[in-house]
């Protein structure tokens, strides 16, 4: 009989102890709700998507000043360096049509689209190679499609760079800085011995603004979400044949050339 | 059994410092490294791997033929391979180091490299190189310093030591099969993205391995008196023999793959390394067409049994064969797979003297370690009578 009521004391009190903690826990989480930072909110006025993609409409980009416009916008607001050899850094550069469209679609191509600029970037993939080779998970893809890179997590290994098949990222052979001339302080510059690329201007996002080079090109650039039927780029997207860098090996790019 | 360094001849101290004093070099030219960072390479945006991968690569090869000894003799209890396979084993562990400090010499930011451990990505092939590298330097050290001290003791060496051998040798196909991925899973890379990678870096690896191991070993029969015997040196160039010629099948493979299929971004590589891409010849060419040559000849040398089992022939061949295969997979592969880079244009690469080097300065370590443990090994043996 004894032993029966030790085991009942034992149980009884293990599980006041139980749920004490318990309803302590629930007041600590209480509490902690309402403490500063302890919900990840990006606040009311930030651009969301299930799937980012952004559509070049190569026919509304012309002169030489429409793409430079374009890149120094992206360049200058990311502090990317103009560094002038073979180690140099881009986001976003030109190309013709023969170094973009490797594929050689048609043989006989219209001179115009021959010899006209392309816009490269980061194609954003759904198969990302260079999340896939990532050996710390330095790069990675956010539920957004967005592929983005922690630079203070890159070890420089380059692994990406081999694995990316469109040449979208550039290394920091050695300290960019002395190769900035004017620093944008609302974004951080880079060390040498990391990574970087193209990041859709994750950051513009968060505060309800369009990528740089989007807004840089007076329309001749859309972004939106390409789950939405209703989104711009579905749009034009809809009504124009449009292509992509290299559709054979897989990676579903989110950059569509409207040519 | 450590202290059999501390007892050594002159020129034994004076080889080491030899050594010491090209790896301080390595060492001095590696600190401009970490000063100014991988800008004093040749590397670039396009060709974004150069020397020390292919090092890496070609070392692990080296790494892994360790394998060509143990498996003869405790698979098939081959006696004959008993006396030299703990050079072998001993060898496999000087390489891994050097592969580890060629990865290390690569990074961007190696003060992070942690990172790989802290933040496992068992996506990345990388992580999984990392794993067998560092798994195979154990297995090795383990087993041949067990071995090792079970001959001293004239005992046989105790019965769990058979769990790790067998297990060095399914590792020792691993690793190299892990580094062949970290290529061969690349969709850009058109010279890479081969199902015969993995095979082609065996069979390279296990001529290239052993022709070294053979190599090394005929000076220390110069300089020390010791010998492996005759019948296991025969054994093992008709090893390499096979592996060569796999060797060189494996790559025509590519090459009628490439051209009768008339795909361009196949062709692209092998043209570029062989004759040139869009009228613009590399530095290249001519090592490749070098390793071509040599190739054919050290197979010339080696098939023959009345040059093979000649042994003042031997050496030439073998010599050839390592760099052969050396230009092979220590230059054309890397180089071949960054170009043409993306954009289908060519972007030269060529290493620069720093990073020379650097690579040198590995060797030199790599050296280093391999002279003291093969003393180590040299001398047990003397004590022991095996020698």
């Amino acid at each position: 009989m004894s032993t029966t009521r030790r085991q009942f004391l034992k149980i009884a009190g293990l599980a006041a102890f139980g749920l004490g903690t318990s309803s302590a826990l629930d007041a600590a989480e209480a509490v902690a709700k309402d403490m500063p930072g302890a919900k990840y909110d990006v606040g009311g006025k930030h651009l969301a998507a299930k799937r980012w993609a952004m559509v070049i409409d190569t026919r509304k980009l012309e002169s030489r000043e429409d793409y430079d416009r374009i890149i120094h916008a992206c360049h200058s607001v990311h502090n990317v360096p103009s560094i002038p050899t073979k180690q140099e850094i881009k986001w976003i550069w030109t190309d013709k049509y023969d170094r973009v469209f490797t594929d050689d679609m048609s043989q006989h191509l219209s001179p115009a689209v021959r010899e006209k600029d392309y816009l490269l970037l980061c194609n954003h993939c759904e198969n990302p190679p260079c999340v896939r080779v990532c050996p710390t998970k330095a790069t990675f893809k956010r539920a957004d499609g967005i592929v983005v890179m922690d630079y203070h997590r890159c070890i420089g290994c380059r692994f990406c760079m081999a694995g990316c098949p469109y040449g979208a990222r550039s290394f920091n052979f050695g300290d960019p800085r002395p190769y900035l001339k004017d620093v944008n302080p609302a974004f951080p510059t880079r060390m040498r011995g990391v990574v970087e690329k193209c990041t859709f201007c994750s950051e513009r996002l968060e505060v309800g603004l369009l990528p740089a080079c989007v807004e840089a090109s007076n329309g001749a650039i859309l972004f939106g979400d390409l789950d939405d039927p209703n989104s711009p780029v579905r749009k034009a997207l809809a009504e124009n044949f449009s292509i992509r860098r290299k559709p054979s090996i897989g990676t579903q790019p989110g950059v569509y050339y409207i040519v | 059994m450590i202290e059999k360094v501390l007892k050594g001849s002159p020129a034994f101290y004076i080889w080491l410092l030899f050594l010491g004093s090209i790896a301080g070099l390595g060492v001095f030219a590696y600190i401009f490294q970490l000063q100014y960072g991988l800008t004093i390479t040749g590397m670039s945006r396009d060709v974004s791997w150069g020397l020390y991968i292919s090092q890496f690569t070609y070392f692990v090869g080296v790494a892994a033929s360790a394998v060509m000894l143990v498996l003869p003799a405790y698979f098939h209890h081959y006696k004959k391979f008993k006396k030299m396979i703990i050079l072998g084993e001993f060898m496999a562990i000087s390489a891994v180091l050097m592969c580890m400090l060629f990865i290390v010499t690569d990074m961007g930011q190696p003060q992070r490299m942690l990172n790989v451990i802290l933040h496992p990505t068992p996506n990345s092939i990388m992580f999984y190189d990392m794993m067998v590298l560092m798994g195979y330097l154990f297995i090795n050290a383990l087993v041949g310093w067990v071995t090792l001290e079970a001959e001293r003791h004239d005992v046989d060496p105790p019965k769990w030591i058979k769990f790790f051998i067998y297990l060095s040798v399914v590792w020792a196909f691993s690793i190299h099969t892990v580094t062949a991925f970290l290529y061969a899973g690349l969709p850009g890379r058109h010279y890479w993205l081969t199902a015969i990678m993995a095979a082609r870096f065996l069979s390279s690896a296990f001529a290239s391995g052993p022709a070294i191991l053979l190599l090394l070993v005929m000076a220390l029969r110069r300089l020390t008196g010791f010998d492996p015997g005759r019948e296991a040196i025969q054994t093992l160039t008709k090893i390499i023999t096979y592996a060569m010629a796999i060797n060189v099948f494996f790559f025509l493979l590519e090459v009628f793959t490439a051209f009768y299929s008339g795909m361009p971004g196949h062709q692209h590589p092998l043209t570029f390394l062989f004759v040139g891409h869009d009228g613009h010849a590399s530095w290249v060419v001519g090592w490749m067409w070098t390793a071509a040559v040599l190739a054919i000849l050290s197979l010339c040398l080696l098939i023959p049994p009345q040059f093979r089992d000649n042994e003042r022939v031997l050496p030439w061949a073998l010599g050839i064969l390592v760099i052969a295969s050396w230009i092979d997979k220590g230059l054309g592969l890397l180089i071949g797979g960054f170009t043409p880079n993306p954009f289908e244009t060519v972007t030269e690469y060529a290493p620069t003297f720093p990073e020379i080097l650097v690579t040198v300065g590995v060797y030199a370590i790599g050296l280093m370690v391999l002279s003291v443990l093969w003393k180590i090994a040299l001398d047990v043996k003397k004590e022991a009578g095996t020698f």
